[in-house]
């Protein structure tokens, strides 16, 4: 008993797996002590100003720079003319496209880079911008991505007019970019044709952005006589972009530092190269000093890193019990003016293909055609990437359609197509290999903690009254942790990711990685591995992650990729040393290491536990040379971590909502998460991730879009109409957890932060449509805005009084 | 968003202030609370060469009351409505109005003639001061006169005010004993303006409206008087069927402009929802 009391209580010590410590990061986030690219404080730094397009299309007829330049403090106005010398004017997209780093001869979507001023002060670079005078000639633009491949469509990308492929395959119009398909479909359509039932449904995305606290910004460095470039640079994947920055202007990638401090919310607005970065670093290269470029808000929803706008249509086969024959969705992607759409080299639909969800379905076909717009590029971002978010409300939306055409109950149909427990592993008709779950455990557990029954029975007296009460459930699968370096690469890199972990003599250590935090408390999580798997304090484990110059490469962190890919390779940098220590510890305790057991922070000899050495006792001894003959000095270890297969987390949500049919105002009433992201890291984080999730998905479900007018003008690019939720109408969220481990990581974790983003905007929508399903409405679009809501009311005639 | 460059001044009276104005003329710009003109000159969309901060001169700060008159101080902050034991006691409707305004650290800075002088129909006080019968102290070089509200917002950021006056303080006679009240405002998120709101005040003696007013926020050019709803609401007894017919009277004057929050249908019919549920509620308040 006394021995496991002490077990216990040095576990507890460690404060390593499962345990809530408090986050590491916030003690200088609450001090206002974080340093974000912006407090970046260069002697002699000069500010860029980018001079953006009025027009969604329109040819440049001339730029007259002699205004601006006359401002004083104003150093430079540079144009595409000026970046052609340096073959920097186009750059190679993570989409395998190209994109105008400044727009050369035209511009094809609205606030488009065209110029930047360089000036000794920002209130001198933005009173340069304005007085640099560009011609335009107005072009007929193209916002809505069904037209986009009509015959007489305009041109958008005259650069690329006679390309038959743009690195995804052939095209069959100028504005197309790619078809990309998956699955049967002569099975698909042939189960179609014989089934006892169908549905289709049209469903958008609405295009969406992240919107990140901070915007994205850069300040460039270039030591003319080292030939040295620091780039300082708000990004989620610090390493691939100093890859692309070697690839763009042919300095050697040893001479190039990126440094990534604090970033205040990336959700993949952070991971693509933005023009402004380019022309910030030739800008450095030319004038020798350094340059500050950082986007306003207004910048930040208009041209980097959206999201969505998928267009898809949902179709389902069934008996006439629901059960799922086959699958059919397809979908027109609109990728704006440029393909720099973020994705694995094979996968230009990203994940798309995960769209058959949570059920057993036999048979499945996916397509995707993605086509040009007159509108800004980028993505794909947001709290999801890889078109994961697009794929689960598809299937979400539509299994819930599927049971309002058969009476099913919408719990129910869930459960006849749910793969079983006992099926896991279960490879999916589009090929993924599902690892692990428990979806029937997840959802019981649910419809119980929320009185399910009592819910309907609620709804079926409010509804006889007239009153609107939704309930919405969303039973997600996601796919995360990219990824298996076979499947997964961009610009030919794996997307495998990194730790390097070195153990100090007097046994505290330091870990660096490849992935890079955004505020989901990597130092704190990720020591807490390290703190399990070594038996060191967590408290003592510094985590290091983001400066190219120290951590080594990783594909950093969006797709929930740190805890599957970088958490898996920090348990396996310190089993490393654990396997040296184990040596070292039988050669102090002079028995072989088969005679060691392993128990919290130390090796002890089995049957005399008194017989021990402790990590910290290891760790001196590695530095001295009482070691075992000869072993290397040191007791550090480096782990590039490919993984075998995606993780798939998952979870059982439901969302209660009610609607003033007068207003058109949804208020939701209850939203109760169940999340099984496998092992628990640190419960907190999970939670505050879970929270920040659900109200992103929130915030998208409920009102977010960036819409455009006919000419491709933004109509809603800042705060005052982009929904940002605050405190106020964020409702209160209640979560719960089952944890099946994920069998193929190292310690069965499954990474969480988009699961409640994915998960729950099918689950808002469901709810939303759920509440008129009665009336025989099908589907709804976001955002469920009021006034939306409110049109949806008048024509059923529920507005009148 | 960075301003052009201006000059900023901040005198320490309303002499000095009118004195600057005078001098420096339509290159000048009065900085109140400053969250609508900010924002303006950080878009360009506002480029004055001089801003004339009055955030220092403190005769224009202050909640008193006098022979039946509350007197604010032009500069008063939105805050300082809120938290005034004599507003809560005597004005009830300018806090409720003022706490639906933006959001808590605009109400720090936001002032009541700020948002009554820029003429936008969006402010949520100049629908209010229409309710209250309310008038404004302008100054100017020449003198001081007082305007009532009704009739002083002439258009979208017009006003009665000229170029020379500076906006010192805002009269609003004691509401009566037993008056309801309500604001009612829909708007999309904290922060927001009104997609429709509705200002009323409201008198019942003897079973019967003694009187009513009603006032619009951010469905036309300018605040809106509904009167023809006034009108046939005063001397009667209130019910749901006057209150409905009322609100479509209100409806009846709106001519929002489209935007994210919604259509011009949407947004009458807001006008005139709001305006039955402000009616409802001041019935609730109003002593009988």
């Amino acid at each position: 008993m006394a021995a496991s009391t002490d077990t216990l209580e040095r576990e507890s010590k460690l404060q390593g797996l499962g345990s809530s410590r408090l986050r590491k990061e916030d003690a200088r986030f609450i001090r206002g002590r974080g340093t974000y690219v912006d407090d970046i404080k260069l002697p002699g730094m000069l500010f860029g100003a980018m001079v953006r397009s009025p027009y969604a299309h329109a040819r440049i007829k001339s730029i007259d720079k002699s205004k601006a330049l006359a401002v004083p403090g104003v150093v430079a106005v540079l144009t595409a003319d000026d970046l052609k010398p340096v073959k920097l004017h186009w750059m190679p997209t993570l989409g395998g496209d190209v994109q105008a780093v400044l727009a050369d001869k035209k511009v094809c979507f609205q606030m488009q880079e065209v110029a930047m001023v360089i000036a000794g002060d920002r209130y001198s670079a933005a009173d340069g911008a304005e007085l640099v005078e560009v011609d335009y000639e107005e072009l007929p633009a193209i916002v809505d991505p069904h037209k986009s491949m009509t015959p007489d469509a305009p041109i958008i990308r005259e650069d690329i007019a006679d390309k038959d492929n743009v690195g995804h395959g052939p095209r069959t119009h100028p504005n197309h970019i790619f078809t990309w398909e998956a699955g049967d479909k002569a099975g698909v359509d042939a189960t179609f044709a014989g089934a006892e039932v169908t549905v289709r449904e049209e469903i958008l995305n609405p295009r969406v952005h992240p919107c990140p606290l901070e915007t994205c910004g850069c300040v460039a460095s270039f030591d003319k006589p080292t030939g040295q470039l620091t780039v300082y640079l708000t990004s989620q994947a610090p390493h691939l972009v100093r890859t692309v920055v070697a690839m763009l202007s042919g300095i050697p990638e040893s001479k190039i530092r990126i440094v990534g401090g604090d970033i205040g919310g990336g959700f993949g607005n952070k991971v693509p190269v933005y023009p402004g970065y380019v022309v910030a670093i030739v800008a450095s290269i030319v004038t020798g000093v350094p340059i500050k470029w950082i986007e306003s808000r207004i910048d930040n929803i208009s041209t980097t890193g959206f999201a969505r706008d998928y267009h898809g249509v949902g179709e389902l086969a069934a008996d006439k019990d629901g059960r799922i024959k086959a699958l059919r969705f397809t979908a027109l992607a609109d990728h704006g003016a440029f393909n720099s759409h973020v994705s694995a080299t094979k996968l230009p639909a990203g994940l798309f293909s995960i769209c058959t969800g949570s059920y057993a379905i036999p048979k499945a076909y996916a397509r995707v055609d993605a086509v040009y717009t007159n509108k800004a590029p980028g993505g794909v971002a947001y709290r999801c990437s890889l078109r994961v978010t697009e794929a689960v409300y598809l299937i979400e939306r539509m299994i819930d359609v599927l049971a309002q055409k058969l009476g099913l109950d919408k719990a129910e149909i869930r459960r006849r197509n749910f793969v079983k427990a006992e099926q896991f592993p279960y490879t999916t008709a589009l090929g993924w290999t599902l690892d692990s779950g428990n979806y029937h455990g997840a959802l019981d557990k649910v419809l119980k903690a929320v009185d399910y029954d009592g819910l309907r029975k609620e709804q079926a007296e409010k509804r006889a009254r007239g009153e609107l009460m939704g309930i919405g459930i969303s039973t997600f699968t996601e796919i995360v942790g990219a990824g298996p370096t076979k499947v997964c690469d961009i610009l030919g890199i794996g997307l495998f990711d990194s730790c390097d972990i070195r153990v100090n003599p007097t046994g505290s250590a330091i870990a660096r990685l490849g992935t890079m935090s955004q505020g989901q408390g990597h130092a704190t999580t990720y020591a807490q591995i390290i703190a399990t798997e070594l038996g060191l304090s967590s408290d003592e484990i510094q985590i290091e992650e983001g400066d190219t110059d120290k951590a080594p490469y990783g594909a950093g962190t969006w797709g929930s990729r740190s805890t599957p890919v970088g958490g898996a390779a920090a348990a396996m940098a310190a089993r490393k040393i654990r396997a040296k220590a184990q040596k070292i510890a039988a050669h102090l305790l002079e028995v072989g290491e088969g005679d060691l057991e392993w128990e919290v922070d130390r090796f002890k000899v089995k049957g005399n536990p008194s017989q021990a050495k402790t990590m910290k006792d290891i760790a001196m001894a590695a530095h001295t040379s009482n070691l075992p003959d000869g072993m290397e000095k040191g007791l550090d270890a480096t782990e590039y971590y490919d993984p075998p297969n995606m993780t798939f987390p998952f979870g059982a949500y439901v969302c209660v909502v009610d609607i003033d049919r007068h207003t058109g105002e949804p208020k939701v009433r209850r939203f109760y998460a169940l999340d099984d992201c496998g092992t628990r890291i640190n419960p907190m984080i999970i939670e505050g991730q879970i929270h920040g999730g659900l109200t992103e998905a929130f915030a998208v479900a409920f009102g977010q879009a960036i819409p455009f007018d006919e000419n491709g003008n933004h109509l809603g690019n800042s705060l005052m109409d982009y929904f940002l939720p605050t405190a106020v109408e964020t409702p209160h969220w209640e979560t719960d957890h089952t944890v099946t481990p994920s069998p193929h990581h190292p310690i069965g974790a499954k990474g969480v932060a988009e699961s409640p983003h994915v998960g729950g905007i099918p689950c808002f929508s469901n709810a939303v449509v759920d509440a008129f399903a009665h009336l025989g409405v099908t589907h709804m679009d976001m955002p469920h805005t009021s006034y939306r809501v409110w049109q949806q009311c008048k024509a059923l005639g529920l507005n009148e009084r | 968003m960075i301003p052009r460059e201006f000059e900023y001044h901040a005198p320490k009276s309303v002499q000095d202030a009118l004195g600057l104005l005078a001098q420096l003329g339509d290159e000048a710009k009065l900085l109140a609370g400053g969250h609508s003109l900010l924002p303006m000159m950080k878009m360009r969309f506002a480029q004055p060469g001089h801003l004339i901060d009055l955030g220092r001169i403190a005769e224009l700060k202050g909640i008193r009351e006098e022979n039946g008159t509350i007197r604010v101080g032009a500069m008063t902050t939105e805050n300082e409505l809120i938290w005034s034991k004599l507003l809560q006691d005597k004005c009830p409707l300018l806090v409720e109005g003022a706490r639906l305004i933006s959001d808590p650290q605009v109400r720090y800075k936001g002032t009541i003639g700020g948002d009554i002088s820029h003429g936008d129909p969006g402010n949520d006080h100049p629908a209010l001061m229409l309710a209250l019968g309310a008038s404004f102290v302008l100054r100017s070089a020449a003198g001081e006169r007082v305007v009532p509200a009704d009739g002083f917002f002439v258009g979208t950021y017009d006003t009665l005010m000229k170029p020379d006056e500076i906006m010192t303080e805002i009269r609003i006679p004691v509401p009566a004993p037993g008056t309801g009240y309500c604001y009612a405002k829909l708007k999309r998120k904290v922060g927001d303006f009104a997609t429709a709101a509705a200002a009323v005040t409201l008198r019942i003696r003897g079973g019967a409206v003694q009187d009513v007013a009603i006032a619009l926020t951010n469905v036309g050019p300018t605040p809106l008087k509904a009167r023809a709803a006034e009108d046939s609401l005063r001397g009667k007894p209130l019910s749901d069927a006057s209150i409905v017919a009322a609100a479509g009277l209100a409806m009846n004057i709106c001519d929002p402009a489209a935007d994210q929050r919604g259509d011009a249908e949407y947004k009458t019919a807001m006008a005139g929802e709001m305006t039955q549920r402000a009616l409802h509620t001041a019935r609730e308040r109003a002593g009988r």
